[in-house]
């Protein structure tokens, strides 16, 4: 698959040294505009970058093309199947192709797949011979300027500025890529569900869509009470709640301390050990809460007498709420040590002690800041997957008690897509609606977040 | 004066609530590495029983002097069972069949390796390690408690009996478990290793490099050196710093709505993964090579501009390379995250049961991350002690990663 770029590399490359070697020789006799160097990065640019936009199109072209020589060629044996046998054919059809086999496959089926081969060994002929052709076309351009008055420098920096230009608009096409994804998928969704149903029903039992792949019409009361948001988001605020009166005040205690109170030794040696916290990958987190800390409440609370579920949320807030303590303490410890040191010499000018200077003069004057990381903190605890994926239930529960099953939007979403995905199906699609309601929550937090963060620091800059 | 010791008191409360939490986060990250590493370090040991096999020609139906085809094509079982008939003749046929299930289930495809690697075995006695079984791996590494009831536990008493027969004789070792690093997945605990599961993540990080890096130096400098402020760059910035924010898990929508879906990508590949983790990782590199632009100093960029050297040539030839440090600290940071991020590929289908080691980013993959999920929901108790394993190599390859950075920052960056 990438050879071809290999290809161009090679190609573009000598290219260079073509353009290059005619200037310096040029250069030997009368002053050239630019550095001989310049001509050569001309043709490289010149070669390189149209030939890669023209491979990237018959990259994406090529399923395209190949379904439609398909249906030429076979126009009759395909004309009878409808869209969905289309599909399925296609995908036996190219896995044959690949060498995977069932043993199952018709007679039409090998035929289409040895044409596929054969596809696939003239269209990368046709591939580097096209590349090659625009590759000559373009070096026969560059080479044309390599005369002494050519200002080539100048166009190798505008080349150059553009692209860069483009570099930074990925940020821009990835966020509408994440938007249109969701928003597509999710109006999909809601052909089958009615969005009000989705945001405020109060249950959640995707496997009801099931019911779906049986009959022949789609029965839209089942739906009607199948997709409720509501458990779904109760579970999420619970653990993430559960998470935060951990985290918060660990982390906002440890912060304090370590700014205002602990030695610089301690500090040294504290800050970077807490911050491996964050440094662990949420797998491991969910490991341990699955099989560490589940069992042992589900031990304690029996020897309380409670009943807990061993996926309880208590488990799985607990250890999100571990994981985040970093969070909350780093940021905590910007905003404390950019509060003015003025603020705290005249509190203890009036005679305050140090922890009433903290908790009168410093948190009141930093509050905005640690608002913002609390809520920054919410956002991670909300987005978090992999904790609850191993540690918290499959079975949704509208509930404020702890100690009871609880599942998650993210848990959903990943027990939606995993496994067999049919993009017919509301019981998958459903992911989408649910991603796109994530992305809303946190991007509503992360923007106040942000906002409260910049207004406090313009404050005391 | 009673109000003063009141206060006093307040504030070495304060200051006790303060080193209480301090210390109760020590002591997590305590708990969290000692229970990941006293579960997991077993693990990359196995329990093996010495056993005498004769290799008889005949049970085997080899000619004398096999080529190694033919005895890859030899079926073992029958020398197998013959060799148990042999060692445990004192045991009636059920028993023997009960002490076979001591030893790893595949114990006829281990033999033939052995003869595989020393042909001169044939009609010979010889004295081999055999890999026990899962059950009683975990008994004999103490993960398993051998006191409770006999219906609770897989092994019975009177396994448990022949078990410490072997200990009193000699015949139980404790060796290196080399197949934990070079094999793929495995139904079997006792052959599952990591070796697909690195490899996958190495595609995939490679992949997610030579994506992100570049893009991401090329946008901090357009941004930081020659965008003017506008609509567009006010609108890159907030886009820039809302990525950062977003759930990981919405990337793997996005790679599974746009780069399955649309542009038709295969399904569970390092090439898709890195390609999702590449758009993770971007907004930390853009935000760590932004910062070190912005640290080279002015006079830099003034003294190559006196020279005569245009804008293009004052970023790429000068300032660029000054802040190269900077940017690749953040870019192994951002990396090392990605390296244990699980939750978008679990979306794009890099969860798969992978037994082949990948050779190219376009096979089916699994990640390391991926590889500990799917382990530690296995039911088996043999995969609790591999995930636990997996973990540790993960946890050391972050720290090495880590220590890497800090080196790299110490050792070139410039204070200016």
């Amino acid at each position: 698959m990438f050879y071809p770029v290999l290809f161009l590399l090679l190609l573009s490359i000598v290219g260079f040294y073509l353009n290059k070697n005619k200037s310096v020789y040029l250069s030997k006799n009368q002053k050239l505009a630019s550095l001989p160097a310049y001509y050569g990065y001309l043709a490289f640019l010149y070669i390189f970058v149209p030939a890669i936009i023209i491979w990237l199109g018959l990259l994406i072209g090529k399923s395209f093309i190949l379904q439609n020589y398909l249906i030429l060629t076979l126009g009759d044996s395909l004309s009878i199947m409808n869209s969905d046998e289309i599909n399925l054919f296609m995908s036996k059809v190219k896995n044959l192709s690949l060498g995977i086999s069932f043993g199952n496959e018709t007679d039409l089926e090998k035929f289409a797949a040895e044409k596929i081969i054969s596809f696939d060994k003239i269209f990368s002929l046709l591939t580097y011979l096209v590349l090659t052709l625009s590759s000559i076309l373009a070096f026969l351009i560059a080479r044309k300027k390599v005369i002494p008055n050519f200002k080539s420098q100048r166009t190798v920096e505008k080349i150059v500025n553009r692209f860069i230009q483009i570099c930074s608009l990925i940020a821009i096409l990835i966020t509408l890529g994440i938007f249109l994804s969701l928003v597509f998928e999710t109006l999909n969704f809601f052909s089958y569900v009615n969005p009000l149903h989705f945001l405020f029903g109060l249950n959640w039992s995707p496997n009801k869509a099931f019911v779906i792949d049986s009959a022949e019409t789609i029965d839209k009361d089942i739906l009607r009470d199948a997709f409720g948001i509501i458990p779904l988001l109760g579970g999420t605020l619970l653990i993430a709640f559960l998470a935060m009166i951990v985290a918060i005040p660990l982390g906002l205690m440890s912060a304090i301390y370590l700014a205002e109170y602990a030695p610089k030794k301690i500090r040294d040696f504290s800050k970077p050990v807490i911050e491996i916290l964050a440094g662990i990958p949420t797998v491991v987190y969910g490991f341990f809460a699955a099989l560490v800390v589940a069992p042992k409440i589900v031990i304690f609370g029996k020897s309380m007498g409670f009943e807990v579920s061993s996926e309880s949320a208590l488990a799985a807030g607990l250890v999100m709420g571990v994981m985040i303590i970093p969070f909350v303490s780093s940021l905590s410890d910007d905003v404390i040590n950019a509060v003015p040191q003025s603020l705290r010499d005249g509190s203890y000018a009036l005679g305050a002690t140090k922890s009433e200077t903290i908790i009168k003069v410093i948190l009141p004057s930093a509050l905005p800041g640690i608002i913002g990381s609390f809520l920054l903190a919410i956002s991670r605890a909300i987005g978090e997957t992999m904790i609850v994926v191993m540690a918290a239930s499959l079975q949704a529960n509208l509930t404020i008690n702890p100690l009871e099953p609880a599942t998650t939007i993210t848990t959903q979403i990943v027990t939606a897509l995993t496994g067999d995905t049919e993009f017919d199906n509301p019981k998958t699609l459903v992911a989408f609606a649910l991603g796109l309601t994530l992305f809303f929550i946190t991007l509503f937090l992360n923007y106040f977040a942000l906002k409260i963060v910049k207004k406090y620091r313009e404050i005391y800059d | 004066m009673t109000n003063l010791i009141k206060r006093k008191k307040a504030e070495t409360r304060f200051q006790l609530y303060g080193i209480f939490a301090v210390s109760l986060s020590l002591l997590f990250v305590l708990t969290l590495i000692v229970n990941i590493f006293s579960s997991g370090v077993g693990g990359f040991y196995k329990t093996s029983f010495l056993m005498e096999i004769y290799f008889d020609q005949k049970l085997l139906k080899l000619e004398d002097s096999p080529s190694s085809e033919q005895i890859e094509d030899a079926s073992f079982r029958k020398l197998i069972s013959h060799n148990f008939k042999e060692n445990f003749s004192q045991y009636s046929k059920d028993e023997i069949k009960q002490i076979k299930k001591l030893f790893y289930r595949k114990i006829d495809k281990e033999t033939q390796s052995y003869l595989l690697k020393n042909p001169e075995y044939l009609n010979q006695k010889v004295e081999l390690l055999f890999t026990a079984s899962t059950d009683i791996d975990q008994i004999h590494k103490g993960n398993f408690n051998r006191n409770i009831p006999e219906k609770q536990r897989s092994i019975n008493n009177f396994q448990l009996g022949i078990y410490d027969q072997f200990i009193e004789t000699g015949k139980v070792k404790k060796v290196f478990n080399k197949r934990y690093f070079t094999s793929g997945d495995s139904r079997d605990p006792e052959s599952a290793g990591v070796a697909s599961s690195v490899m996958g993540s190495v595609f995939t990080i490679l992949i997610c490099f030579l994506l992100s890096f570049p893009i991401a130096i090329f946008a901090s400098i357009y941004l930081e050196e020659f965008a003017k402020s506008g609509k567009v760059t006010d609108l890159i910035e907030i886009n820039i710093n809302n990525l950062a924010a977003v759930p990981s898990i919405i990337f793997g929508l996005l790679g599974l709505g746009i780069l399955l879906n649309f542009f038709g990508l295969p399904r569970s590949t390092s090439l898709v993964g890195g390609m999702v983790l590449s758009f993770m990782t971007l907004p930390t590199i853009i935000v760590a090579c932004r910062s070190s632009l912005r640290a080279v100093p002015p006079s830099i960029r003034e003294g190559a501009l006196a020279l005569g050297a245009t804008k293009n040539q004052v970023v790429f030839h000068h300032v660029l390379p000054l802040a190269m440090p900077g940017t690749l600290t953040g870019t192994i940071i951002g990396l090392a995250r990605a390296v244990g991020e699980t939750a978008p590929l679990l979306m794009i289908g890099m969860v798969a049961f992978i037994m082949n080691v990948p050779n190219t980013p376009l096979e089916p993959a699994v990640g390391m991350p991926a590889q500990i999920y799917l382990w530690s929901e296995s039911a088996e108790r043999g995969f609790i002690e591999k995930t636990s394993s997996a973990i540790i190599l993960l946890l050391i390859f972050l720290i090495v990663v880590n220590f890497v950075s800090v080196y790299f920052r110490k050792k070139y960056e410039k204070k200016w």
